[in-house]
């Protein structure tokens, strides 16, 4: 890369688009595809673009997340000098903890000033993509650009807080709405939460935010100075999935049941993980499984179809599940049936219990509960 | 000390380019993963691996040892490899020769007792109780030791032992053995003893500098306290083909001969980069183990495969341990065979015969491709390209 980049990821901006799953744990440590959490692909974009220090903002119910990081060792991010530094909320008797991205990056300026990048990705975990970061740096610089902000054409969205863009053909931004109605108007360019900047370019906006009182970086920052700021947007071509439901969530998750998803987002297999020395999945006699994903350490003596199965799952004898997403160590007993299901971690089916979602509105099963 | 050097002649092409402990078993895991993780399961955090031919790929296998929680300030694992000395150099002569040449490395540490290991077996093993049955007592040298079948003794380091476990005759690959009560090749000495008994070794140039051979025998001889301890779980020498199959496919089943999945002495390993592996509409997968990344269309019985094996449409795995990266293309079938890492066996080829026909298993050694419709026989090993005859 032509200029060093500092990554700072934000784990729980857009809790709310999801709040079945991010009720224990922040966005991003929500469980996706098997054995990965979504930070896991903001981390590899950074890490695979020779990024070597990620600050990671944190505001609460973040032990799942500490959990999951260690010491950056399986990101490669175990560094002397930078790797993963946790950026947990600060407060003292006047301040309290941030409510904004602004308040939060108003935060960190300390972890900002003591590093010496040149510049800054800003990234959040409500998508899932293989991105060139280095490209999107070069693509900064070629022009000049205060930001550059990178989007995707999306035809649907459901987060509470979203940004559209409109660029010329040049790339500049000549529009950009806080979450206008654009559902089921055809394409839009849709940011996808990543952006660019020259680290000393955030600092000094952060500080001038500061003194003015802002506390909106969508509102006071970015709106107000489309015209006179240089706001690039960088078209990202590739599969996007979107996290701004748990209805996404689902279809995002079948999603990977294609081949060609799958090639593209594992590419060349460098989509880094916590290793947890499962053993290898086994089948028993009389499994059936078709078109699905199964992770290590899972137990198969049923039938699994159209699904996608976490670490350490068991389905006993008998079994059925099909189209659901059955997250770790979850256990269903001989005979149960499961359609249109998502279980969070941890759960029990008992034998014989039937459950059915549908594709529009799987049901969904709560973190360590027994049904 | 982990004995690492060794060829591994007897698994023929798959250890053409490896040392023995970094063949890949159990889908994800290589040989020397078990004694590692026993290590480190059983409290000992200071391990050092003796390499020797081949020793590239074992040595980047095991790296700093952070997969194991090997990577210490203070312990951790070493690779000690041969080395020029001011005064000699050689290599490894034997197995007591190997362990005598890494004495500084031993006193370094100041250990008050050695724990001597081979990497070639696969077994759970708990070193902490052998070490206090060592010093509960009083021994100067504790042997492993398990029940083998009388038959088989012969190959075999025999021990015959007194009601209270101490030995009092110790016979190397008896042709009449008087037990069956084989040595597991597992030592624990205490420190001083084996320095002393390495150090007159090595002046005795009659010696094959072996521990089985020699070193052992002149304990016992000069009156040394050397106790067995008995063994009960599973434990096989993975040192032949069909051991090596054998042994893969002890895992597989409900209640398996051997475990790697007990989350009380976990196995641990590196660990492939790749997403679940998937199964698709036309796959049938059956009492196997499969690992991280397979794209399974094809059908899969009774077998072990490694991470990013590709089984297509209409071809049939049977009986067969594959190893990481290999594919097997559309209607080829491949049955009783090991195949080593990233061979292609291509469109119609097949590769062994039935297990019922009594033949030998078909081993292919890496890196080499099947042609298409070409037939590989049952019991035949392959380390090149093969078109078929």
């Amino acid at each position: 890369m032509a200029h060093s980049t500092v990554g700072v990821i934000f784990s729980n901006i857009h809790d709310e688009n999801i709040p079945e799953l991010s009720k224990h744990r922040t966005m991003a440590s929500i469980p996706f595809v098997g054995r990965y959490r979504l930070i896991d692909f903001a981390l590899s974009n950074m890490v695979n673009s020779g990024i070597t220090t990620v600050g990671i903002v944190t505001k609460n119910n973040y032990q799942s997340l500490i959990d999951h990081l260690g010491s950056g060792k399986d990101w490669d991010l175990a560094r002397k000098d930078g790797g993963i530094i946790l950026l947990p909320p600060y407060s003292n008797e006047t301040d309290k903890p941030y409510t904004t991205r602004l308040e939060a990056l108003m935060s960190i300026t300390g972890f900002l000033n003591h590093r010496k990048e040149d510049y800054v990705v800003i990234s959040d975990c409500d998508g899932v993509a293989r991105m060139d970061i280095a490209d999107i740096v070069r693509f900064h610089e070629r022009n000049q650009a205060d930001i550059t902000m990178v989007y995707h054409e999306e035809e649907s969205v459901e987060s509470s807080y979203y940004i559209t863009l409109e660029p010329d053909e040049s790339g500049r931004i000549k529009g950009l709405k806080i979450n206008p109605d654009v559902n089921g108007k055809g394409k839009f360019n849709l940011y996808v939460n990543v952006m660019v900047m020259r680290r000393e370019y955030l600092i000094d906006t952060i500080q001038n935010a500061v003194q003015r009182g802002f506390s909106s970086f969508g509102r006071d920052i970015l709106t107000k100075n489309v015209d006179s700021l240089r706001i690039f947007g960088y078209k990202f071509t590739g599969y996007y999935a979107g996290i701004s439901s748990l209805q996404k969530y689902y279809k995002h998750s079948m999603e990977q049941l294609q081949k060609e998803v799958r090639d593209e987002l594992f590419g060349a297999r460098d989509i880094y993980t916590k290793v947890r020395d499962s053993a290898p999945s086994k089948y028993y006699d009389g499994a059936v499984v078709k078109n699905s994903l199964i992770s290590d350490g899972c137990i198969i003596e049923g039938t699994v179809e159209n699904s996608i199965l976490f670490r350490g799952v068991k389905v006993g004898k008998g079994s059925v599940v099909k189209n659901s997403v059955i997250m770790q160590d979850t256990v269903i007993e001989d005979g149960a049936s499961l359609t249109c299901v998502i279980t969070d971690k941890n759960v029990v089916i008992r034998d014989r219990r039937h459950l059915a979602g549908c594709e529009e509105l799987p049901y969904f099963v709560g973190k360590g509960r027994m049904l | 000390m982990l004995l690492a050097g060794g060829q591994g002649s007897r698994l023929y092409a798959l250890t053409n380019n490896i040392a023995k402990p970094a063949v890949a078993f159990g889908a994800k895991y290589r040989i020397i993963d078990f004694p590692l993780s026993n290590c480190i399961n059983s409290g000992i955090d200071t391990v050092g691996v003796l390499t020797q031919y081949e020793p590239l790929e074992l040595n980047e296998y095991i790296g700093n040892g952070q997969p194991w929680d090997l990577d210490r300030s203070f312990g951790g694992v070493h690779i000690l490899s041969p080395y020029q000395a001011k005064k000699k150099s050689s290599w490894y002569e034997g197995t007591a020769n190997a362990i005598y040449q890494n004495s500084s490395f031993m006193k370094k540490y100041n250990p008050d007792y050695v724990l001597i290991l081979s990497g070639d077996h696969i077994y759970k093993m708990n070193y902490a109780e052998m070490l206090w049955a060592h010093i509960r007592t009083g021994a100067d040298c504790t042997i492993a030791a398990i029940e083998v079948p009388m038959k088989e003794a012969s190959r075999f380091g025999i021990l015959n032992t007194n009601p209270d476990g101490s030995i009092y005759e110790f016979e190397e690959k008896p042709k009449a053995p008087k037990s069956n009560l084989a040595s597991m090749g597992i030592y624990i000495f205490t420190a001083e003893k084996l320095y002393k008994y390495l150090e007159e070794d090595d002046k005795d140039p009659d010696s094959e500098k072996d521990f089985g051979k020699n070193v052992l025998p002149k304990m016992l001889h000069a009156g040394e306290k050397m106790f067995s301890y008995r063994f009960k779980g599973y434990w096989k020498d993975v040192g032949t083909i069909s051991s090596l199959w054998e042994s893969n496919m002890d895992l597989l089943g409900e209640e398996p001969a051997f475990d790697v999945g007990d989350s009380d002495w976990k196995i641990h390993s590196r660990n492939p980069l790749a997403p679940p592996e998937y199964v698709g509409e036309t796959g049938k997968v059956e009492n196997s183990m499969i690992a991280l990344g397979c794209e399974i269309e094809g059908t899969v019985e009774h077998s072990i495969l490694s991470s990013n094996v590709v089984v297509e449409e209409g071809a049939v795995v049977k009986d067969s341990v594959i190893m990481a990266g290999t594919v097997i293309r559309k209607n080829a079938n491949v049955t009783y065979s090991i195949i080593d890492e990233n061979v292609v066996v291509e469109e119609g080829a097949s590769v062994g015969e039935d297990k019922s026909a009594a033949a030998g298993i078909a081993v292919l050694g890496r890196n080499i491709t099947i042609a298409a419709g070409a037939k590989v026989e049952a019991g035949k090993i392959l380390d090149k390209d093969y078109k078929g005859e």
